[in-house]
């Protein structure tokens, strides 16, 4: 309030509308005046119809026994677990589908971005079906497409398995069976080793780009990283006697059963799939976008200076082109992962679906659970971008 | 000071604006609409199901009709909201639909934290159906089984209880629309498709080949059935309530819609009540006093809406069982028209 009012200009007389100042001011008045209206409203009218249906606001319901099975959790959780469990469960299953899926639509929209600008006309043709193909068609259909793909024409478990057979790698409609990895005493030595090594591989890099500008002396790091990331580690694993070690899936009387290998359940693999082939068109356009806005004259003026094709790419096309391709980049993060929550619709348990679902059905606490959901929505986004705008800072143009 | 002055204003004019709000009752709601709205399902035969032309039909949607007749005297005046499982409370409470007749289990918490049950309109329990050549003949042999059903229900609780209490591993895969649990158990998703005893009945007509299932032998629970109202509104559970029993009454009295005309003349006090001709049972609760005429007249008696929505006759084949009125064997009990 001081603040606002060490603006006012100390005039005689005050309150006068033809003074620009005052009205401005009058006008922030207004506008902040509607707004707290607007938020004192929607509160009021929600408490007011609350208490006429006897509704109590309150985080209690956390603590409840749920009662209901979740099909993937990434946690420990059973029936007795709580709603507050729920929430994690279900917040888990959207960030690893979002996660993964942002890693595999990067990989995919990269690679069809530049093969959309490729001379060979099959690859580039096919990139450019793939891109108007999937851009096009809604998600939930796509979603629904990936579904009956993937269970339609896989076997039932029990026309490919006996009971009691080992899983080693099984692919049925109950999804993708793999071994899981159990590690043993010692692992942590070789994961601390693996970890050191990428560190002492970035130290390296940082050290050689240093020389480099300082004494135009390269020097390959190349095989120091292979060493300190794979050799180093890999010793470390055959001296600690192979502290890790695989457990096949089990097949039971009409399934795998649980607790026995790693299951991927079709509706996570659909799900993925759909949302990594509809991002991933979006994100091709940005890149063939991002590197078509890098004039021709870069590459010839790089050939002028006698630097190969590599060099030229990865010192002046991408580091121009990131600059286009970052920020819209995020936005398509952000898409995939709210996007994540059509998982509903076949029966993936992410949050939406397990805790603005079902826990809002069972408990009847709309207000609280979607402020919950909202909120949570609301931090991944903005962590997402925090991370990209820092991304972007990094990559973009360092102006001399 | 002119910030103060303009910020002390500008909330006079927003508080004053600000009349404390009175909550119509949904009585008038109905009337000024011209029409009852209701939730129903997104499509269970014999319940509330919408043919081609998007007229829907079935137990809940009678009741739904039955309380436009009561109001309006007309059981066309009856609007029709598809809802999923999950999302049909929100609706309710938030005031989008004035009931809510979509094969609802009554419970504890529901009553408590969604709205008030008027009544039953279909005593049920929940079963399992599974592929016949499977090989399973009770559920008991069900360990390590994957099951289908709604996310939000009933179902998918008594599901993870039974499984519990006889200490059986088993996966759940719960989809928000009914339409999916059917395509996905169809698919080989799923072992077992579970939910209501009558849900069965209806969804089995949807798969491939009904032929290649069965229906064991056990039922899990107890599911009675019934229409929905907002928490805070005597008046319009009662009209909900008392159209419900106008139905069963009507079939325990003997009148139907064939005959009620001559119903009418009757001099047995208790149709002269129940029809409006004499007393005025329906100003009590602010309809016409020929509420129940105009139900039975429209709509039916329960057993004939019963019939021709779920009996023996139709497609889903149900036998009266527990729903037979009171004095035939059954449940169905109404407090009298007095
Ligand atoms: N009676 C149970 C189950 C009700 C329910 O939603 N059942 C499903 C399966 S029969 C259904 O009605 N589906 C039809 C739809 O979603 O349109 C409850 O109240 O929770």
């Amino acid at each position: 309030m001081a603040e606002v009012q060490s603006n006012v200009p100390p005039k005689k007389g005050g309150f006068s509308l033809s003074d620009t100042k005052t009205r401005g001011l009058i006008y922030q008045a207004l506008t902040i005046a509607m707004v707290v209206y607007g938020i004192w409203w929607i509160i009021d009218n929600a408490a007011n119809n609350m208490a006429a249906q006897n509704i109590k606001f309150g985080f209690g319901f956390l603590t409840t026994q749920s009662g209901f099975g979740i099909i993937q959790s990434l946690i420990d959780y059973n029936e007795s677990s709580s709603y507050g469990r729920v929430f994690f469960v279900g917040l888990l299953n959207t960030l690893i589908v979002a996660l993964i899926g942002c890693i595999l639509t990067t990989i995919i929209g990269f690679i069809v971005g530049v093969g959309r600008l490729s001379k060979n006309w099959l690859i580039n043709k096919i990139s450019t079906i793939y891109v108007e193909t999937l851009r096009n068609i809604p998600l939930l259909l796509q979603i629904f497409f990936w579904y009956n793909a993937v269970l339609k024409p896989l076997p039932g478990p029990r026309d490919v398995h006996d009971k009691g057979d080992q899983l080693w790698f099984s692919l049925s409609n109950n999804g993708l069976m793999i071994p899981k990895p159990i590690p043993e005493g010692g692992f942590w030595i070789v994961f601390t080793i693996f970890v050191l090594g990428i560190i002492g591989a970035i130290v390296i890099k940082k050290w050689a780009f240093n020389r480099q500008m300082a004494t135009g002396q390269q020097f390959k790091t190349i095989w120091t990283t292979l060493g300190l990331i794979i050799v180093l580690p890999l010793l470390a694993f055959v001296v600690m006697g192979s502290p890790l070690h695989f457990q096949p899936g089990e097949m039971g009387t009409f399934r795998p059963n649980a607790g026995f290998g790693l299951n991927v359940i079709p509706e996570f693999i659909a799900l993925l799939l759909a949302l990594v082939a509809y991002t991933s068109a979006f994100v091709a356009e940005i890149v063939r976008a991002g590197i078509q806005s890098v004039s021709h004259g870069q590459t010839e003026a790089s050939y002028a200076l006698g630097l190969r094709p590599g060099p030229t790419l990865k010192l002046i096309i991408i580091p121009q082109a990131m600059r286009v391709i970052v920020p819209p980049l995020t936005s398509q993060y952000l898409n995939l992962t709210k996007n994540s929550s059509l998982a509903v619709a076949i029966a993936y348990p992410d949050l939406v679906a397990v805790f603005t679902g079902t826990v809002l059905n069972q408990t009847g606490k709309a207000v609280e659970i979607i402020m919950m959901t909202m909120l949570v929505y609301l931090s991944i986004s903005l962590v997402t971008s925090t991370f990209m705008n820092w991304y972007n800072d990094r990559v973009k143009l360092v102006e001399r | 000071m002119n910030l103060l002055k303009i910020a002390a204003y500008t909330t006079a004019i927003v508080s004053a604006s600000f009349v404390a709000t009175s909550y119509a009752a949904t009585l008038d709601d109905v009337k000024a609409n011209g029409a009852v709205t209701c939730g129903v399902s997104q499509g269970l035969p014999g319940f509330s199901n919408p043919d081609d032309q998007g007229n829907w039909s079935g137990l809940d949607v009678d009741t739904c009709r039955a309380v436009a007749a009561a109001v309006f005297g007309d059981a066309t005046k009856a609007n029709f909201k598809p809802l999923s499982a999950k999302t049909r409370f929100t609706a309710l409470t938030s005031g989008e639909i004035d009931m809510l007749p979509r094969n609802t289990t009554e419970t504890l918490s529901r009553d408590a934290q969604h709205g008030n049950f008027p009544g039953v309109n279909y005593y049920d329990g929940q079963g399992f159906m599974v592929r016949k050549d499977l090989g399973v003949s009770s559920a008991k042999e069900l360990g390590g089984a994957a099951v289908c059903t709604n996310t939000g229900t009933t179902t998918e609780l008594n599901v993870a209880d039974y499984f519990r209490s006889l200490g059986l591993e088993y996966t759940v895969v719960a989809f928000e629309k009914a339409d999916e649990v059917v395509a996905a158990y169809d698919a080989g998703r799923c072992d077992v498709y579970t939910t209501d005893q009558s849900g069965i009945a209806a969804q089995r007509t949807k798969l491939a080949d009904p032929s290649a299932h069965v229906i064991l032998p056990e039922i899990i629970s107890k599911e009675p059935l019934g229409p929905m109202v907002r928490h805070g509104d005597d008046q319009w559970f009662d009209i909900v309530k008392w159209s419900l029993n106008c139905m069963v009454d009507a079939e325990e009295l003997g009148i139907s819609s064939a005959n009620i005309d001559e119903m009418k003349g009757s001099d047995n006090p208790g149709i002269q009540r129940i029809l409006g001709e004499s007393g005025d049972l329906g100003q009590l609760l602010g309809l016409p006093n020929e509420f129940c005429y105009s139900i039975v007249k429209q709509v039916g008696n329960y057993g004939e809406s019963f019939d021709r929505n779920v009996g023996p006759d139709t497609p889903l084949g149900l036998s009266r069982g527990l729903n037979a009125l009171w004095k035939d064997g059954g449940i169905m009990y109404a407090a009298p028209f007095r």
